[in-house]
């Protein structure tokens, strides 16, 4: 895994450059045609336009027009800090998305006449490739769209867009058929089928969504949406409606107070901060080099349930290491590790480089390739492989062939101790030295180190995991004890995954998949959540919604709690928000009945000092905690493995009584400012 | 307050909730269209109807059966009222009603608001009351419990459009849950004094030597029904304040749990339902815990009393508009039962509670009246608050929210905001424009914020299918009787509309499986989170209107300002 | 078409309803209870020498000085009028309310909060113990009677709570008249 990502970088939450432009851009946003999209501030648009005609009006009229003027500004500001902390979350997307797209500006692509003769093409700009062409591409070439090898053999640089340094081979057919735009090939030559139209490569659709420019609210927003709206529907009616009550009352409040209340009780921040919130939350995952085609998958990501993961490469290294020696009755541990170890000086295969690391990790054994020493090689014919030096003779191999070489040696504890290997999922080498039978080196493969902490935490999540193999029962169970996943499918072909998966989404569960191979591509597609690896085939990347340019198939982590993080994020800030109408209430409605009814008086708790500086004092504290929220917005509400019980308590103590304490405190303060400087 | 009040109130809320239980299992048992003992009836009746007991229907199908069912009988009780003159049972004579009044009352008793805007024993027959206005009673009330079983049963099921066959639901909680236990109710009743006769009054000469016409009539029955489907339209004008619809204590206990038993009893049949009990317990006690504070929160305010009588040397709780025999605690209870529920009933004069017990009713409406609510809609209107608070707290937790395996998404929240938005929209709207005009202004009782009040509580009432007043108001005019009864319209069907389109949705979708990343809806912490929610999303819109109402006269009264 | 389809059982299950609701059970009900409780379902009327004088359960007007009065009634168009049941429907801060009560205390004090305010139904029955303790001076001085006697009626007429909890002690005013009577006679 490579720490190294897209934007080496993180853009400071505060960057001075793209502050300066979203200040910009929140004027360009106040457009009514455009922000008729976000139904909260839109209202507060038109309600601050009212007011605002109204306070010229009393300008004209020769009123005082202090007070209008006042809460008209603050009201035109509560709409600017909204479209503002929605510029702010573009601009940073929209930085990450220029060194993305950096990777793709003016290239050319050789676009093949005849796909037989490799010598005759055209040269056509990169963007109008359309599907199914095929393209030439050559040492030093950029690679100018997704596609598919067809023809050839190269190394490809990713680093673009993986940020790994190392080339990568990229061949026609099998597993390592796939290479994204903007990926350079360093040697070697290719024939790519281009396999995106134009505008639809994985690149252009990240920059797409970081941007926001394309982005399409996700079912969630489209959800928490409708709720705001109906939110200010309801005190829409409640506003509008107490001109009837207070004209019965003896004394209705002016349309610049009327307007106060309705703004202030709407749930601007929460509706001022949404979209911010999205955006930021596609900014992060780009952050951990995960490409999704939609905002959609990543809220899908949060919710899953279930998570299949193919077992080599990602669980387990994916080749067989020595893990143990296992002597027969009678010969010392180290004496075995020495043979062993010799037996192997010549086997250059990771099985045998492994076993020469553990006799020397393990027992301090360590020699050097005499050079008179005879490489016995292995072969398929004697399934054994080893050294004659000076007449000696060390030979390890299969349990069978080396009891052929020394013929009456295996006692009963050796062959129980072989089957007990076998049953395990781990292969017994047998070890001999010159007509001795020495005992057994044991070989498996591996578990990566850590897997089982991050399964642990996908558990505590409330996700389990589920290995795919192709092994069977015996070794599948073994190696899914070790690396704690809860469940394993074992001598798994593509219909048995597909079917797994579908089992599963019958008893309402929500999966995700992580693979990569063509054969991955239609459990990829069922899945909800098909996380794709950057190495992967071309048929696995398509069927996916995620791509993991890394290749790392345990950061489904990160992005489930991106996901789970976007969701808890809106969730709080709506609590927040709704919470803090209580304070309003308390500030606002005294202000505007006590002159009816002195008795009211008695609900302003907070003392505020005049009727003018409360209502003045809750405009400004509802404008201002938009811009006090969008660093929050941005970053997001920290998910926390804990369990959702405690976390919900923990989220409701924060936004929710924190949400109806704040304001209380930040009204009087703003009141007591107000009053300072004789605002008020 | 005194300890023997609390022990009142806590003895008969045990009492409805110790029923509750075994109540709840028997509606889940019927609703689950188990062969039960009156086969032979139902088949008959099915035969009769061209009902296929079998055939299930989807949520426009339920939906269509639901008000038909309504506008037949809408048309059937305006025809009785309209023409009650000619009809059987009615020797007093009385002339048949006026159109407006005609249907504003048919509206009322066809949404089991049953707000009477008529004086019983002075404008209705024997005749009318019995087979006009009892039968809706049943009918109202089954068709309520009817919904909340179709909208549990889509949280039962999985990837279906099935959400029962209405009526088939409407006979079986007729036969087997409202029938049995009104004929128990209604006996008990008769032995402790309620009428039950065919005579419409009797002449007595006091012992002043004056007349006294005694209204009488077939009450028992009446009151059994009105009571236990909470409809609350009583035999008398003073409805269950009057001494022969609930001469004593006892039949004030009975009462009282008969207008809660099976509004407690509908989440515990939910869980049976849904195969959760844990979960419908939660929403019970939920219930139970906000019934029982707002009790007290009124008990507190009606034994406190008006200072303003204190200062002239009347000590003591309010007394004004409540009845000796039962006293100020008991008043409390069945006053806040009967918002709570949609019951209506009172048997004490709500005009005359103490500003902040007069506000306690008005909020318990304003809630949507589901603590418990009404038979079915008090479940159903909980439900959507349910459906809101997870949706905000499942977003909390971090994953797409859910209920019962149930993804709460876009078409839920819009169909719920759109039942939500109801109740504000007619209680606000109304009172607003009712106080802008002369006829409106006319019909008040009261000046000052208690005419507010009391115009706040015609609409809330109506809107929340209540059917209780602040009966000072003179609410047969014009404006009144047409308004009203749109808003009743309002408050029962685009209420009950929206839910069963979100029964149709939920009972499309799969029932997902519960794992360690979704919150328990059965715990503690759920019901806080769902009773906070409730008082938030149901009531801070009215808050501004409280405040010139209730919240005013409060700190009048305490000022010693009189209007 | 579905609204079409849901008429025939929409007919059916009201005019069902209704024969079986409106008329056998109600009925069937008005024949039982004339057998189960006859005096009560009739309205438990109270006789005497043969003339209906009124209903145990509904209170009646009461002026002279000689009888136990009632609390006050806000039934139209008189007090009491069992004809048409009302409350008062005054709210706490209405100046109706407020006027009534200071003419009614007359500069007493310490009144029982039942003898100044009018009841829900206009017609209860009853008052408190403490109420009809106030009139005992009032009733013995007009009937000649020693006010002891009058107090252990009085005391003998209370009827405590259902079960020593639920409602309030309370004197049913007619009774207790009549017993006054009674023992005049």
């Amino acid at each position: 895994m490579t720490t190294q990502t897209l934007e080496a970088a993180p853009i400071g939450l505060f960057d001075p450059r793209i502050l300066r432009r979203a200040g910009l851009d929140a004027f360009a946003k106040l457009n009514p045609a455009a922000l008729i999209r976000n139904p909260v501030i839109f209202v507060t648009e038109i309600v601050a336009l009212l007011v605002s005609v109204l306070a010229i009006h009393d300008l004209i009229d020769g009123h005082s027009p202090t007070f209008a003027i006042s809460i008209a500004l603050w009201l035109w500001l509560t709409v600017l800090f909204a479209t503002f902390a929605e510029a702010v979350a573009e601009g940073r997307g929209r930085a990450r998305a220029e060194t993305l797209r950096r990777t793709r500006s003016d290239l050319v692509a050789r676009l093949l006449d005849d796909p037989a003769d490799r010598t005759r093409f055209t040269e056509v700009p990169a963007a109008t490739l359309r599907r199914d062409a095929l393209v030439l591409v050559r040492a030093g070439d950029l690679i100018p769209s997704d596609g598919e090898v067809v023809e050839g053999q190269a190394s490809v640089d990713e680093s673009a867009i993986t940020g790994e340094s190392a080339p990568v081979i990229r061949e026609a057919g099998g597993d390592r058929s796939a290479v994204t735009g903007g990926t350079q090939v360093i040697s070697d030559w290719l024939v790519v089928r281009i396999t995106a139209e134009p505008g639809h490569t994985f690149i252009e659709q990240m920059i797409a969504l970081v941007e926001g420019a394309s982005r399409r609210k996700t079912p969630n927003e489209i959800a928490l949406d409708i709720l705001l709206a109906g939110l200010t529907i309801i005190f829409l009616i409640a506003v509008v409606t107490l001109v009837g009550l207070a004209r019965y009352s003896g004394h209705v409040p002016s349309v610049v107070v009327l307007a106060a209340l309705l703004v202030t009780l709407i749930p601007t921040t929460i509706g001022g901060l949404l979209s911010a919130i999205g955006i930021a939350g596609m900014d992060r995952l780009v952050r951990f080099n995960v490409i999704a085609t939609s905002g959609r998958a990543v809220e899908a990501a949060g919710d899953i349930d279930m998570l299949l993961l193919d077992k080599t490469g990602t669980i387990t290294f994916g080749n067989r290491m020595a893990a143990g020696f296992h002597p027969i009755a009678g010969v010392d541990p180290r004496s075995l590790a020495q043979a062993a170890a010799l037996a192997s000086l010549g086997d250059e295969t990771p099985e045998g480089r492994s076993v020469v690391t553990l006799a020397r990790d393990a027992h301090g054994v360590a020699f050097d390739l005499d050079p008179d020493a005879v490489i016995v090689p292995f072969s398929a014919n004697t399934r054994v492989s080893g050294i004659d030096l000076h007449d000696r003779v060390w030979r390890k191999g299969a349990v069978d062939s080396i009891l052929e070489l020394v013929p009456g040696q295996a006692t009963d504890a050796f062959r129980a101790e072989v089957e007990r290997i076998a049953r395990l999922g781990a292969t017994p080498l047998a070890v001999m030295e010159d007509n001795r039978l020495l005992g057994i080196i044991e070989l498996k493969d591996t578990v990566k180190p850590g897997i089982r902490e991050r399964f642990a935490a996908l558990r505590r999540m409330g996700i389990r995991t589920v290995m795919i193999t192709g092994d069977n029962r015996t070794t599948a169970a073994a190696i899914a004890a070790e690396a704690g996943v809860d469940d394993f499918l074992a001598q798994a072909t593509p219909q048995d995954k597909l079917a797994y998966i579908r089992r599963e989404q019958e008893a309402g569960r929500l999966v995700a998949m992580c693979g990569d191979g063509t054969n991955d591509a239609p459990a990829l597609a069922q899945a909800d959540v098909g996380v794709a690896m950057q190495t992967g085939t071309q048929a696995a990347r398509e069927a996916g919604n995620m791509v993991d340019l890394d290749s790392d198939p345990t950061k489904l982590i990160e992005v489930v709690e991106i996901g789970k993080q976007l969701l808890i994020t809106r969730g709080s800030l709506t609590t927040f928000s709704i919470a803090n109408d209580v304070s309003k209430y308390f500030a606002i409605l005294p202000a505007i009945f006590a002159a009816t009814y002195p008795g009211l008086a008695a609900l302003n708790i907070m003392r505020l000092h005049t009727p003018q500086s409360a209502i003045l004092s809750a405009v400004i504290f509802n404008a201002l905690i938009i811009v006090a929220l969008v660093p929050l917005a941005l970053r997001g509400v920290r998910f926390r493995a804990t369990g959702a019980s405690a976390l919900l308590r923990r989220n409701l103590l924060i936004y929710g009584l924190g949400g109806l304490i704040a304001p209380f405190i930040g009204i009087k303060l703003i009141d007591l400012v107000l009053v300072a400087i004789g605002a008020a | 307050m005194t300890l023997i009040g609390w022990v009142q109130i806590a003895l008969v809320l045990a009492a409805v909730l110790a029923a509750a239980f075994p109540l709840g299992a028997w509606i889940a048992t019927v609703l689950g269209g188990r062969r039960l003992a009156l086969a032979p009836v139902e088949r008959a009746l099915y035969r009769a109807g061209g009902i296929d007991p079998e055939r299930g229907m989807g949520w426009k199908s339920y939906a269509i059966a639901l008000l038909v069912l309504s506008a037949v009988h809408f048309a059937l009780l305006y025809a009785i009222l309209r023409l009650q003159y000619w009809l059987p049972f009615n020797p007093q004579g009385f002339a048949g009603m006026s159109p407006k009044l005609a249907f504003n009352t048919a509206i009322s008793f066809v949404t089991n608001t049953n707000w009477q805007a008529y004086s019983g024993e002075a404008a209705l027959s024997n005749g009318a009351q019995m087979f006009g206005l009892t039968v809706h009673n049943f009918l109202s009330a089954a068709a309520g419990i009817a919904a909340a079983g179709a909208v549990a049963r889509a949280f039962a099921r999985a990837g279906t459009g099935d959400l029962g066959n209405f009526w088939v639901d409407l006979t079986r909680i007729t036969l087997y849950v409202l029938l049995p236990l009104a004929l128990v109710v209604t006996i008990v009743l008769i032995a402790l004094g309620v009428p039950q006769t065919l005579a419409g009054s009797v002449d007595a000469i006091t012992l002043e030597g004056a007349k006294q016409t005694i209204a009488l009539g077939p009450v028992a029955f009446q009151e059994a029904i009105k009571l236990l489907g909470t409809n609350g339209g009583g035999f008398f004008n003073a409805n269950s304040a009057h001494p022969f619809e609930n001469p004593s204590a006892i039949s004030n206990i009975l009462e009282n749990w008969s207008l809660l038993a099976i509004g407690f009893a509908m989440p515990i049949a939910f869980g049976r339902i849904v195969g959760r009990p844990r979960d419908g317990l939660a929403l019970m006690i939920t219930m139970a815990i906000l019934l029982a504070a707002f009790t007290l929160a009124l008990y507190a305010a009606e034994a406190a009393g008006n200072p303003l009588l204190h200062a002239l040397g009347l000590p003591g709780g309010n007394m004004e508009g409540k009845e000796v025999r039962f006293g100020i605690p008991l008043s409390s209870l069945f006053t806040a039962s009967t918002t709570a529920t949609s019951t209506g009933a009172v048997i004490a004069a709500h005009d005359s509670l103490t500003p902040l017990g007069g506000m306690v009713t008005l909020v318990l409406m304003q809630l949507g009246e589901v603590i418990p609510g009404g038979v079915g809609s008090g479940l159903y209107g909980m439900l959507v608050f349910v459906l809101l608070t997870v949706f905000i707290a499942g977003l909390m937790v971090g994953r797409t929210p859910e209920y019962l395996g149930k993804k709460v998404e876009a078409r839920e929240i819009k169909l719920a905001m759109l039942a939500v938005l109801i109740l504000p929209l007619a209680i606000l709207g109304g009172t607003a424009i009712s106080l802008c005009t002369a006829s409106g202004l006319g019909s008040l009782a009261n000046a000052g914020p208690h005419g507010l009040s009391e115009m706040l509580y015609a609409w809330t009432s109506s809107a929340a299918n209540n059917g209780s007043a602040f009966a000072g108001l003179s609410a047969d005019t014009p404006l009144l009787d047409y308004g009203l009864g749109i808003a009743m319209l309002l408050g029962r069907f685009a209420y009950l509309v929206p839910v069963l389109a979100i029964a149709g949705s939920l009972a499309a979708k799969p029932k997902l499986a519960a794992s360690a990343g979704t919150f328990p809806t059965h715990g503690v912490l759920f019901a806080t989170l769902l009773a906070i929610n409730i008082l938030i999303l149901g009531g801070l819109q009215f808050l501004p209107a409280l405040s010139l109402g209730p919240l005013a006269e409060q700190f009048a009264m305490l000022a010693g300002q009189t209007y | 078409m579905t609204v079409l389809a849901q008429i025939r059982p929409a007919l059916t299950l009201v005019g069902v309803s209704t024969l079986a609701l409106g008329f056998v059970l109600p009925l069937g009900f008005v024949g039982a209870a004339g057998l189960i409780a006859p005096s009560q379902a009739q309205g438990s009327l109270i006789e005497r020498d043969g003339h209906v004088i009124g209903s145990a359960l509904i209170g009646q007007t009461f002026a002279r000085p000689d009888y136990f009065h009632p609390r006050p009634s806000a039934t139209s168009p008189a007090p009491y009028n069992a004809d048409n049941s009302s409350a008062s429907n005054l709210g706490p801060t209405s100046k109706a309310l407020i006027d009534r009560v200071r003419t009614d205390i007359a500069g007493r004090h310490e009144v029982p909060a039942d003898a100044l305010t009018t009841s829900g139904s206009g017609l209860d029955p009853d008052i408190s113990p403490a109420n009809a303790r106030d009139q005992v001076a009032r009733v013995a001085a007009a009937r000649h009677l020693p006010a002891e006697q009058v107090a252990t009626l009085v005391a003998r007429s209370v009827r405590g709570p259902f079960l020593g909890i639920f409602g309030e002690p309370r004197v049913n005013v007619l009774r207790l008249n009549l017993a006054l009577d009674a023992m005049k006679g």
